[in-house]
Order: structure tokens, then C-alpha cells, then sequence
């Protein structure tokens, strides 16, 4: 596979989420606000990207009994790394994280990711293999999040575009329509990949 | 912030439900709730290890991390922790008991990636609680994840006979009795809240 195929494969073909289930919980989590999911994502997309760099590049020292314990390690100073940053440059979405960003660790994308593919990988590729899913996920939370800041909030990115007319959905703020627009999301994409492969 | 344990406690299985509204652990509970033996045996498992960790990780925290200040090593330092009371207690109960290392163990792997176990851990340090508190956090939501995992296999095995849209089978369909069963955890409410 050449690297762009790499790239489109684990963004769109074998999206974590909607492929494989993976990572669902902050995918629900932190979707109520576009502010708070575009920053996710890309904490998401900076661990991955050099977790899976450097399991790749330790791949052969790694010793396989024991890898489960190093791969986390490994995730886990860089998500500490990401945390640090938020609290220094971002407080108050950091604080409106919560526990999330710590949470990134056990996010099962990138043990999924540095399993599936950093371990057999160059570390070049599976960099940006680790890139293609990060994104993927950032994409499919920046989708959830429209739709829940659009309807709950009536705001896109914090600016008001629905007026006063807007009777708001609480419920789009509360849980259960993360799982809603989730499920709703996943068949909608099904359908449009099925129809792809018709064609 | 002054809590009565008792109320924590309750409002961790109904209010705020560690997997219903706070979305925790959704992984395992997506893929093991095909049926109600091995969701009941996983669920225990959460149960058990989410109060034992809590409990232990709360020491850390609180007269290792805090005086020697490396909080922020916490992630790493609780992940450690839960990694290793999964793996001594699987070989505890290989050797005390295989009748339930047979029922219960093939779940003990999983657990140490189910993200509602470091998520109880981190809510107990951001929300300040006391050790009580923490462990009535911990082993409430414990239950209340149990709880939700055990409905979804009874409610997933019903559904098993029924019509359903392809694109809906499987991960789609549980999403959505997830979401129907957070509307009516949401009818809880009345009891307590917990931020």
C-alpha cells in the first residue's frame, strides 16, 4: 500500500468508529460543544500520531509478553504531555474536559492502532497511519458536535446562528442523544458505503 | 465538598451512572453484552476491581504523589496500579478457585483497558472526595455499570428475533436501547445530583 492509501484507509474505509466501534466513549462524551470536540480530536490526533511513531520504531525491542504494559506507558506520557498543554495554554477547556483527556489513554483507537498496525509497520507509515484515524475520529466527533451544539445550544463554534425563534432542545445537551446521533451516524454511513460498492 | 456517602453512593448507580451519562467503558460493554452469563460475569469483575482500585488509588495519590509532588505522572502512576491489581488478582483466582477463574478470568484482560475504571480514579481526584466517598464512588458506579450491562444483554437477547435495518444491527441497535435507557435513568434525577 502506497502511504496515501494508508492514509485513506484508516480515515474513511476503516474508520475507528464507525468500522470498529473503537474510542466510543469520549466520542460521546465531549460532544455537546464543537470548541471541546475539535480540541479532543486534535489531542487524539497528536497522541496517536507519536505513540504509534514510537511503537513503531521499538517494535522489534519491545518484548511481546509484556508489550500491552509498554504501549500504554507509551500513550500515556504522550497524553500527559497533551494534558500539560491544555492546562497551560487552554484552562478552560480543560477544565470542561474533565477527566477526558486523561481518558485518552485507555481510548481504545490507539491501542487498537498500535496493535493493528504500528507493531508490523515502519514508523513512517504508521505515523501517518496514526494520523488517518485520529482524524477520522476528530471528524466523526466535529459531526456528532454540529448537530448537538446546533440543536441544544443553537450556536455553531460559540456564535449564535439560530435566534430567538429557536426553541431549544435540552435534550440534544443531555446524554442520550449522543448515543442517538451516534447510531443514527453509523447507519447513515453504512448506507453510503454499501451504495459505493453497488456502484 | 461535604456529601452524605450514602447519597454518593445511590447517585453513582441511578443520577449519574458511570456508563449512561458519563459514557465510560462503552467498548466492553458494546462487545460483551451478547449475553447475560458472560455481561453478569464482566460486570462483577467491573464491580470488584473498580472498588478495589479506587480504594488503592486513592493512597497513591493522597501519600505518594501529593507530598512528593509529581502530580501530573497520575495517569501513568493509575494505570500501573489497575494494571497490576487486574494481573495479581487473575492469578489469585486461578489458584484459589479455576470454577471461577473459568467464569470470570477471560474478562480480567479487558478490564485493565475499560476506561471506566481510570475514569472513577480521575473523577475522585478532580471532585476532591474523601476516602469514604471514594469508595462508595467507586463501588456505586460500579454497580450501576453492572446494572446497565446486564439490562442491555436482557434487552439485546429480545431484540436478537426481531426485523432490524442492516445498518442498524449490532453497534447501532445497542446505541440506541443505550440512549433509550438513559432517558429513563434521567427519570432518577429527582434523587441527587453529582457533578
Amino acid at each position: 500500500m502506497t502511504k496515501k492509501q494508508i492514509f485513506i484507509n484508516s480515515l474513511y474505509h476503516e474508520n475507528a468508529v464507525w468500522r470498529q466501534i473503537l474510542g466510543i466513549c469520549s466520542a460521546l462524551a465531549v460532544t455537546n460543544q464543537l470548541m471541546n470536540s475539535l480540541v479532543m480530536g486534535l489531542g487524539v490526533v497528536f497522541t496517536l500520531a507519536f505513540s504509534c511513531f514510537t511503537i513503531s520504531l521499538l517494535r522489534n525491542y519491545i518484548p511481546a509478553r509484556i508489550r500491552m504494559m509498554v504501549q500504554v506507558l507509551i500513550i500515556a506520557s504522550y497524553v500527559i504531555i497533551v494534558d500539560l498543554f491544555l492546562k497551560a495554554f487552554l484552562p478552560d477547556i480543560s477544565k470542561a474536559l474533565g477527566p477526558y483527556v486523561g481518558l485518552i489513554i485507555t481510548n481504545c483507537i490507539i491501542m487498537g492502532r498500535a496493535e493493528a498496525f504500528a507493531m508490523k509497520n515502519t514508523p513512517l507509515n504508521s505515523a501517518i497511519d496514526g494520523i488517518g484515524a485520529g482524524l477520522g475520529y476528530a471528524f466523526v466527533l466535529l459531526i456528532i458536535a454540529f448537530f448537538r451544539e446546533l440543536f441544544g445550544f443553537g450556536t455553531f463554534f460559540g456564535f449564535q446562528i439560530l435566534g430567538q425563534w429557536w426553541t431549544k432542545w435540552s435534550i440534544m445537551v443531555m446524554a442520550p442523544s449522543a448515543f442517538f446521533m451516534l447510531a443514527l451516524l453509523m447507519w447513515f454511513v453504512y448506507n453510503v458505503q454499501l451504495k459505493n460498492k453497488k456502484d | 465538598m461535604e456529601l452524605n456517602v450514602f447519597i454518593l453512593f445511590m447517585a453513582a448507580i441511578f443520577t449519574s451512572n458511570i456508563l449512561l451519562t458519563n459514557f465510560l467503558g462503552m467498548c466492553s460493554y458494546l462487545s460483551v453484552s451478547r449475553q447475560i452469563e458472560s455481561s453478569l460475569g464482566l460486570g462483577f469483575a467491573v464491580f470488584f476491581v473498580m472498588t478495589c482500585t479506587t480504594a488503592l488509588n486513592y493512597f497513591v495519590y493522597y501519600f505518594v504523589l501529593v507530598p512528593l509532588d509529581i502530580v501530573y505522572l497520575q495517569y501513568i502512576i493509575f494505570i500501573i496500579v489497575i494494571a497490576a491489581f487486574v494481573q495479581l488478582t487473575e492469578m489469585v483466582i486461578e489458584r484459589l478457585s479455576p470454577v471461577l477463574y473459568y467464569s470470570l478470568g477471560i474478562f480480567l484482560p479487558l478490564i485493565t483497558v475499560n476506561c471506566a475504571i481510570l475514569g472513577v480514579s480521575l473523577f475522585m481526584v478532580i471532585r476532591n472526595y474523601s476516602f469514604i466517598q471514594s469508595v462508595a464512588f467507586g463501588a456505586g458506579s460500579g454497580i450501576g455499570w453492572l446494572l446497565a450491562i446486564l439490562a442491555l444483554a436482557g434487552i439485546r437477547q429480545k431484540v436478537n428475533d426481531t426485523f432490524v435495518p442492516a445498518g442498524l444491527r449490532g453497534a447501532g441497535l445497542s446505541l440506541i436501547i443505550t440512549g433509550i435507557m438513559a432517558l429513563g435513568f434521567i427519570g432518577f434525577s429527582g434523587i441527587a445530583v453529582i457533578q
